[in-house]
């Protein structure tokens, strides 16, 4: 099997990540949609340290870990914060930034 | 030839038995997504994004990475995604995301931007046309494999030890500053969330004297708030006591399942089961219940059968209002 | 025609170099030439800085910085007349003002025979006028004010005429304006003395606008603005950069000395305090323009067509100011006219070369004196009388103002051109100088120095008539007089008033003799101006008989007018030429036809062009934009899944440039 299947699998992991995010409205799924986008980014940078033959890839993956538990802990914080002031977590409802 | 060398050859190629497990679990990974994307209820979003991240782990194991396989697994499935789920419980697990799409266009951009990307990335790679690994212990690719024991490369030698090794030296030396700016990001982030989850209390909290004499003061409702079930057949927490009159009590239910909307109404079956318990006495019937199974008795009064068929065949079959619904399938006869 | 004599070729010669003007740094007694101008500003400076806290003193110290001055000057004159004429004159430099490159201006001084004399015309006038002011103002709770602004033109003045480059003297220039502006319109609660001050301002920006443009010429041309770069290097420009310099100095000189055709302003200019007309309208800073001539001499003999120019509206002012002076009632006007005429003498002479510079100015110290002290006497006049100045409300003062009578007597004698008195000397000059320039045209210019001569006379004899003798026609009350209306008792002035009357009167009596006495005047000023002697066509006594019988002429058609009939208490019905003479000759008219009106079209033309074209595109370009705005800004709908898709497709968007970037 040719590795680059892993890219091609982690390629459509991302664009589906991609879509969700911008077709839910549940702030919470929007928010896991994102996180399949980053697992997606994991998986390619494994394959990427595999085939150059070095540890470098597994490192970034690692530290994307990092950033994307801190990311969730503070979105999530945001998410509640949200729907306690708005009783609903709807991406759409949060709308006063505009004209 | 240390095993870690031979650990590291054997990633270099993918085996028969890697295909086979990608194929499987491509498959099982890309469903997985999917579903995170369109599954109606949130909870089974997250599920489904379990699903694909266990793979994803599984993907790692076999390319090689042990540890973040691991810790894809412990932390990012079992730390995070329960974060997930404990705020979904927050918010209030039953909410169903309505899926009509309220901005206009939307779809139809989301779906054309994702295709667009995606034949973009994949015609990338393929551009790219990789087709061979380089294996650990070469530096050059087809030129003579370097092993440890000709090198003075550290990080070959802790590569050699392990995957866990080879890891720790990299982060430990090379990536030492992204690693100690990681801590202050953790420690940034838990306090962030922290602050924005902590709500500030203004005034002090009630005690229940204070909550009781307010209750005396305004004089609305004196007594303690009517326990579900009374009155009714069922004494559940979901099941509404009776008035009187036969009406429903809102009192009797906790706030939460009244909004969800999640009460069962059983009126309309007591009023039956007492008429029936009326007849019954008529009859100087010992039996203190009526036989349940018993068909329709020839009282005047509806049966609750015959009221549930009713309620069915008014909403077209039992897709209507959630109530009427919960209280059919729960009530259906033995 | 006209022989350059051996004496003004001498001194042409000895402007060696590049030096139109040879002067030697100052030293000695020389250097406190600084204080002249120093003293009167430090006085202006400390009276309207100081505010009320001199409200006490004020008048005291003006008046002690003006003798200061006068002191200094007379100091400078003595130590003077100590030296050789080769050396007499001297550069102060004060300190470099902006040194920028080739620019160089500097605050320096120049004192040479020329200056002197204006140095002590207009310090000793000026102290004579800052003493009568003390009386005069006495009962003006602004009087401090009035020292202040009166300091500050005298140092603006003696800057003017000490400067020893254009610039300085541009300087000078625009301070004696301001000085003007402020003394005319020093009672601004009235709308006429706001709206004269105004006027006044105005038309010296026409002329201030002159003088700007020839020190622009200057430096472009010469590379300096000091007079003796200037001067020196006239020789060496074109004829024509040399004849726009001087058509711009002469603009420069109508609108400082209302000369035709910027001498609207005269007039409307006595709405200020008589001592202000005196010093500033009458015998200093209307002189100014004579002076620029005489001091830019070198340019206008490399110019022909300049001087032409010069004479000729010399000529016209004359004529110009002699008719509209026998028409007015007013006696102020009337003496405006007269100065305006008068100057049109110097203006005149100062256009013939070096035959009339060294007259132009001897008639312009003579004119100081008598001007001024007719001034002062119209203002002693006017302090008995209830400050009217309807002459036709005067008559038979000479019985209650003995003293103010015998002065304004001894000024009328002399600018009327008695024999013997100072005018007689210094117009006689100016009309033999005209007619030594020669030929045709030196023939009409002496006819109309003539004729003006005789309408001089006329005039003056007139207001000499009209306010002292006759009968008393302030006792009855006015046709329109308000209920109020008391009858004025005409009274002699305080000696603070009548003492520098009769100073002046000394002057106006004597003054001409000394000059001509020996020729000491032409002696002193030809190193600094030139002088030739013209080829007169007749005899010097048949001038002077000419001119004598027209004065007598004018007198005696005065005395027939204004003695031997009543004079009307109201301006009777008259002639056209009459009419037009009492409303200026319709000058006002004039500049609201040609100048005014014109300049209101052309405004409303652009403020119709700038509503319409220049808002119109601003105004629509800015609908525009707040249009497109407007419907652009309905992209921000507040949905994050919206703005995350134009996300999206930007990254799709790099990502499709960087594959084909790879690909091709």
């Amino acid at each position: 099997m040719n590795p680059v299947n892993y890219l091609y699998l982690s390629a459509l992991l991302f664009t589906i990540g991609a879509a969700g995010v911008l077709l839910r409205r549940n702030a919470i799924v929007v928010f896991m949609c994102v996180e399949l986008m980053l697992n997606a980014c994991n998986l390619a940078f494994v394959t990427f340290g595999r085939m150059h033959d070095n540890l470098d890839g597994q490192i970034i993956a690692f530290f994307t870990m990092v950033v994307a538990a801190c990311e969730v802990v503070v979105g999530l914080s945001i998410i509640i914060a949200i729907f306690r002031s708005r009783r609903s977590a709807s991406v759409d409802d949060a709308s006063l930034m505009k004209w | 030839m240390s095993p870690g060398i031979d650990f590291a050859a054997e990633v270099t190629k993918t085996s028969t038995g890697e295909a086979l497990q990608f194929w499987v679990l491509a498959a099982v990974a890309l469903i997985g997504a999917l579903a995170t994307v369109f599954m109606k209820k949130a909870v089974h979003s997250a599920l489904a994004l379990v699903t694909t991240m266990m793979c994803l782990a599984i993907f790692y194991l076999a390319q090689g990475a042990v540890f973040l396989g691991i810790v894809q697994i412990v932390v990012y499935t079992g730390a995070i995604m329960m974060l997930f789920l404990f705020v979904l419980m927050l918010v209030g697990v039953s909410s169903v995301d309505s899926l009509k799409e309220t901005l206009k266009g939307q779809r139809i951009a989301a779906v054309g931007l994702g295709l667009g990307f995606g034949i973009l990335l994949v015609a990338g790679i393929a551009n790219a046309s990789i087709t061979h690994f380089t294996a650990l212990a070469t530096k050059t690719p087809g030129g003579r494999p370097v092993y440890p024991a000709e090198t003075n490369d550290e990080a070959l030698r802790a590569a050699s030890q392990g995957n866990v090794q080879g890891l720790a030296h990299q982060i430990f030396t090379k990536y030492i500053w992204a690693f100690e700016m990681t801590s202050a990001l953790l420690i940034t982030a838990a306090v962030g969330a922290m602050v924005l989850a902590h709500r500030e209390r203004l005034v002090p909290r009630k005690t229940q004297r204070e909550l009781s004499e307010e209750r005396v003061r305004e004089n609305k409702q004196v007594a303690p708030l009517p326990t579900p079930g009374v009155y009714a057949r069922h004494n559940a927490v979901d099941v509404a006591a009776l008035l009187p009159d036969g009406s429903v009590s809102q009192l009797s239910i906790n706030g939460t399942l009244r909004a969800r909307g999640q009460i069962r109404d059983v009126s309309a079956e007591a009023v039956h089961s007492v008429a029936e318990l009326e007849s019954a006495g008529a009859d100087a019937d010992d039996e203190a219940w009526p036989d349940e199974s018993d068909g329709p008795s020839s009282a005047p009064v509806p049966t609750a059968r015959q009221e549930h068929d009713d309620a069915d065949s008014s909403s077209g079959g039992g897709s209507g209002n959630e109530v009427a619904a919960g209280a059919g399938s729960k009530e259906g006869r033995p | 025609m006209i022989e350059t004599s051996s004496l003004a070729s001498g001194v042409v010669l000895a402007n060696e170099g590049g030096g139109g003007l040879h002067s030697v740094a100052a030293s000695g007694a020389y250097s406190a030439l600084w204080l002249v101008v120093g003293l009167p500003l430090l006085g202006a400076l400390l009276l309207l800085v100081g505010g009320k806290r001199t409200n006490a003193f004020g008048h005291i110290l003006g008046t002690a910085m003006a003798l200061g001055s006068f002191a200094v000057g007379v100091l400078m004159f003595v130590t003077m007349l100590g030296k050789d004429d080769a050396d007499r004159s001297v550069d102060q430099h004060l300190w470099t003002w902006a040194p920028v490159n080739e620019f160089q201006a500097d605050i320096g001084l120049h004192l040479d025979q020329l200056s002197v004399v204006f140095v002590l015309l207009i310090t000793g006038v000026g102290s004579l006028i800052h003493i009568y002011s003390i009386g005069y103002m006495a009962h003006d709770e602004n009087r401090r004010r009035f020292f202040g602004y009166l300091n500050l033109f005298v140092a603006a003045m003696l800057l003017l005429v000490l400067a020893n480059n254009y610039l300085l003297l541009y300087a000078g220039w625009e301070g004696v304006g301001l000085a003007s502006y402020l003394l005319i319109g020093f009672w601004q609660h009235k709308p006429s003395a706001a709206t004269a001050a105004k006027k006044a301002f105005i038309m010296n920006r026409v002329g201030d606008f002159g003088l700007a443009v020839a020190v622009f010429l200057m430096f472009t041309t010469f590379g300096s603005f000091d007079f003796a770069d200037v001067l020196g290097g006239s020789a060496s420009a074109s004829d024509g950069t040399m004849t726009a310099i001087g058509l711009m100095l002469l603009l420069a000189a109508c609108g400082k000395s209302a000369q035709f055709p910027l001498q609207a302003w005269l007039g409307d200019a006595m709405e200020g305090p008589t001592p202000v007309s005196a010093l500033i309208h009458a015998a200093t800073m209307v002189t100014a323009g004579v002076y620029l001539i005489t001091r830019s001499a070198e340019i206008f003999n490399a110019s022909p067509d300049a001087q032409l120019a010069v004479t000729v509206v010399g000529a016209i002012t004359v004529l110009f100011g002699a008719i509209v002076g026998c028409a007015k009632d007013d006696i102020k006007k009337a003496l405006a006219a007269s100065t305006m005429s008068q100057i049109g003498y110097m203006i005149l002479a100062a256009g013939l070369g070096p035959i009339g510079y060294v007259f132009a100015i001897m008639h312009l110290v003579t004119h100081g004196f008598f001007k001024a002290g007719l001034f002062l006497g119209a203002g002693s006049v006017m302090h008995g009388m209830n400050d009217e100045v309807d002459m036709r409300r005067y008559g038979g003062l000479r019985k209650y103002m003995p003293i103010t009578f015998v002065t304004f007597g001894l000024g009328y004698l002399s600018i009327i051109g008695f024999p013997l008195l100072s005018g007689f000397f210094s117009k006689d000059k100016i009309i033999e100088a005209a007619f030594a320039k020669g030929g045709t045209s030196g023939w009409i210019l002496g006819a109309v120095t003539l004729l003006a001569a005789g309408l001089t006379a006329f005039y003056m004899t007139r207001v000499m008539l009209m306010t002292f003798f006759g009968k008393e026609r302030w006792k009855e009350a006015p046709a329109g007089a308000p209920a109020d209306w008391h009858e004025p008792h005409p009274h002699e002035s305080p000696t603070s008033m009548t003492g520098p009357m009769i100073l002046l009167a000394f002057g106006s009596v004597f003054a001409g003799g000394l000059f001509v006495l020996n020729e000491s005047f032409v002696k002193w000023l030809t190193p600094v101006t030139g002088f030739s002697h013209g080829d007169l066509p007749m005899s010097e006594w048949a001038v002077t008989g000419m001119a004598l019988s027209m004065v007598a002429l004018g007198s005696a058609v005065a005395y027939v007018q204004y003695a031997r009939r009543d004079v009307p208490a109201v301006a009777p019905a008259a002639s056209l030429v009459t009419v037009a003479a009492r409303r200026d000759l319709y000058q006002d008219a004039v500049n609201e036809g040609l100048v005014m009106r014109p300049g209101q079209y052309l405004t409303r033309l652009l403020v119709w062009f700038d509503n319409r074209g220049v808002d119109g595109f601003v105004g629509g370009l800015a609908a525009f934009i707040g249009g497109t705005s407007a419907r652009v800004r309905k992209v921000q709908t507040g949905f994050v899944r919206s703005y995350a898709l134009s996300m999206f497709g930007g990254t799709l968007l790099v990502v499709a440039c960087t594959l084909m970037a790879r690909m091709a």
